[in-house]
């Protein structure tokens, strides 16, 4: 009775999780694939089958969906060179300025999303000091920033940098100093050092940091939005407005699953090339 | 003797490192420091995008636009009431997948994977369609709330596990051979010592509901959020007193981090009080733990 007790608790303790998680997260998505077969007009739609509207979904935003995958994989690349410095001074150089630096990295987090993407529409707005050093050193040669891809990427980047920088920080922070020396013992010099022991270990952070950032950079709307012209719309953009404005239901719910599809595609390529130990288990944070 | 342009390239070659990270660090302040200044401003017309001049106007009055209040007061309730849920549970969970081996575990990890690897647009897109089939919930605050519930789930149960991978089990037995309960063992062992965790778990879902837009955006109805009400306010000029009050939940977010960390180090404390005690050389509870 006891051992039965004792086997059913693990059960018991994911129970409510797990039925939250099912029900709506898991369900919700065979709803979106109902919706996403219906045909009809707007108002009266009805179930049929209707494969055709990923096909016509796709041919009439492909432009949208290469966009969205050029932006977010800029942002990603991006962010990559600009973090993993600074997740390496946290990690090796910062000292008692660690936390100060590691408070720094989420602080941006304790700022709502919509306000701090709206503060890079003041910092890349046309009279702006910044607009206007760009433009001085010439890298925005017509003196506008805002509402071209450019403003959109960089707003990518901002937003999703720290994902990008924690998972990095807590897989060199991991690494055993010693090995670094081990390398200078054996007459490797640092940059040599670097490249084949420190980076080689990193690599489960940066696989982690390129999916967390890449991810949400793909489907986001909010910068593309706020930062971005009639030019730069991303596929998250049309999905939003099929959805809540236009609310053609069926041809939203198709994108919807072609870019996870396309999404997941990409993941996998991506692991079967870096490596997999990272996607699963501790790392995904 | 080297001339002082190689003393100077070899002083920036041994420090670009650090100068690029303070580069970086500046570049993640800047738009915190860019609504802070935007904070007292004084524009002359709706759009808050110019600097004009400076006032203490909005800080005096930060709450009296009514239907920001609202929002506001909305969001926190929803954050509250999300974070509640989603740390019971996920705590729940992250007990089970760590100290239990049990059929199905693979795939309840997936389960927990899978949501954060998910676009926000596609989940709320997914949620939004469940909701208008079904018809089982109407859209407003209750569709919120099991929304905000579900992506804070996965959050809460990564951080409470990590927290327990590293706990020292031997301070449960000993618990229980002094006579302690089961359950009196997990109130006063295990509860306090795993309660950073689960603290910043819950600090992690409050951040995430309070912050949500993208999958309120699909499922609020007619009910209107603080993120929500800036989206709405965009188009019309968003009024200074947004600044003002996400300024001051800046700071009660920054307060409340400060007691988890220092939260953390008296449980950490606690933890390696016991070796020290028992030999006296000063054994770090991690050795003992791997042991």
């Amino acid at each position: 009775m006891t051992t039965l007790r004792r086997r059913l608790v693990p059960y018991f303790l994911l129970g409510p999780g797990t039925i939250w998680l099912v029900l709506f997260f898991v369900v919700p998505l065979f709803y979106m694939a109902e919706l996403s077969l219906w045909s009809g007009v707007i108002g009266e739609f009805e179930f049929s089958w209707n494969w055709s509207n990923y096909s016509e979904a796709f041919s009439a935003y492909d432009t949208q969906f290469v966009r969205s995958f050029y932006y977010a994989g800029a942002a990603t690349l991006i962010a990559l060179v600009i973090a993993y410095p600074l997740a390496y001074a946290i990690a090796f150089k910062a000292g008692r300025w660690r936390n100060l630096m590691l408070f720094a990295v989420v602080a941006p987090f304790f700022t709502t999303y919509l306000i701090r993407t709206i503060a890079w529409e003041t910092i890349l707005s046309d009279e702006s000091p910044v607009t206007e050093f760009l433009h001085a050193i010439g890298l925005a040669p017509s003196g506008h920033i805002l509402a071209t891809g450019p403003a959109v990427i960089a707003g990518l980047t901002y937003n999703f940098l720290p994902f990008m920088i924690l998972p990095i920080y807590a897989s060199l922070e991991r690494i055993d100093e010693r090995l670094i020396e081990a390398a200078k013992d054996l007459y490797s010099s640092a940059p040599q050092g670097f490249w084949r022991v420190t980076l080689p270990l990193s690599a489960p952070g940066i696989v982690a940091g390129t999916l967390l950032t890449f991810i949400p950079a793909a489907g986001d709307y909010v910068n593309a939005q706020f930062l971005g012209g009639a030019g730069n719309r991303m596929i998250g953009n049309v999905i939003q407005s099929l959805y809540l404005s236009q609310s053609d239901y069926p041809s939203a719910a198709a994108l919807s699953f072609v870019l996870m599809a396309l999404i997941m595609v990409a993941v996998v390529i991506y692991i079967r090339f870096a490596g997999s130990e990272a996607l699963m288990g501790e790392e995904a944070a | 003797m080297e001339g002082r342009g190689a003393r100077a390239w070899r002083w920036l070659r041994e420090h670009a490192v650090n100068i690029v990270a303070a580069l970086v660090v500046v570049y993640l302040l800047l738009p915190i420091a860019v609504i802070l200044l935007f904070s007292f401003n004084d524009p002359q017309g709706r759009y808050n995008y110019t600097w004009v001049g400076f006032t203490f106007e909005h800080w005096a009055h930060a709450f009296s636009r009514p239907e920001l209040n609202e929002a506001l007061l909305t969001s926190l309730k929803l954050a509250l009431l999300a974070t509640v849920i989603s740390t019971i549970v996920g705590t729940m969970m992250a007990l089970a997948l760590v100290r239990h081996n049990f059929f199905g575990r693979r795939l309840s990890n997936f389960l927990i994977v899978i949501p954060m690897a998910t676009p926000e647009v596609v989940m709320g897109a997914a949620l939004l369609s469940f909701f208008l089939i079904t018809g089982w919930f109407s859209l407003g605050f209750e569709t919120l709330l099991i929304a905000h519930v579900m992506f804070c789930i996965s959050f809460v149960v990564v951080v409470v596990r990590s927290r327990l991978i590293g706990f020292d089990r031997s301070l449960e037995e000993a618990a229980r051979d002094l006579g302690a309960s089961s359950f009196g063992t997990f109130r006063l062992v295990t509860l306090p010592l795993i309660f950073p965790g689960i603290f910043g778990g819950a600090m992690l879902a409050f951040a995430l509901s309070i912050d949500d837009f993208v999958i309120s955006n699909f499922n609020s109805g007619t009910t209107v959020t603080f993120p929500l009400y800036i989206f709405g306010a965009a188009q019309r000029g968003i009024p200074v007193e947004v600044n003002v009050i996400a300024m001051i939940l800046f700071s009660f977010t920054v307060a409340a981090m400060g007691f988890a960390t220092w939260q953390q180090r008296r449980a950490e404390k606690m933890a390696s009080v016991r070796p020290e005690q028992e030999g006296g050389i000063g054994v770090p509870a991690g050795a003992t733990a791997a042991t």
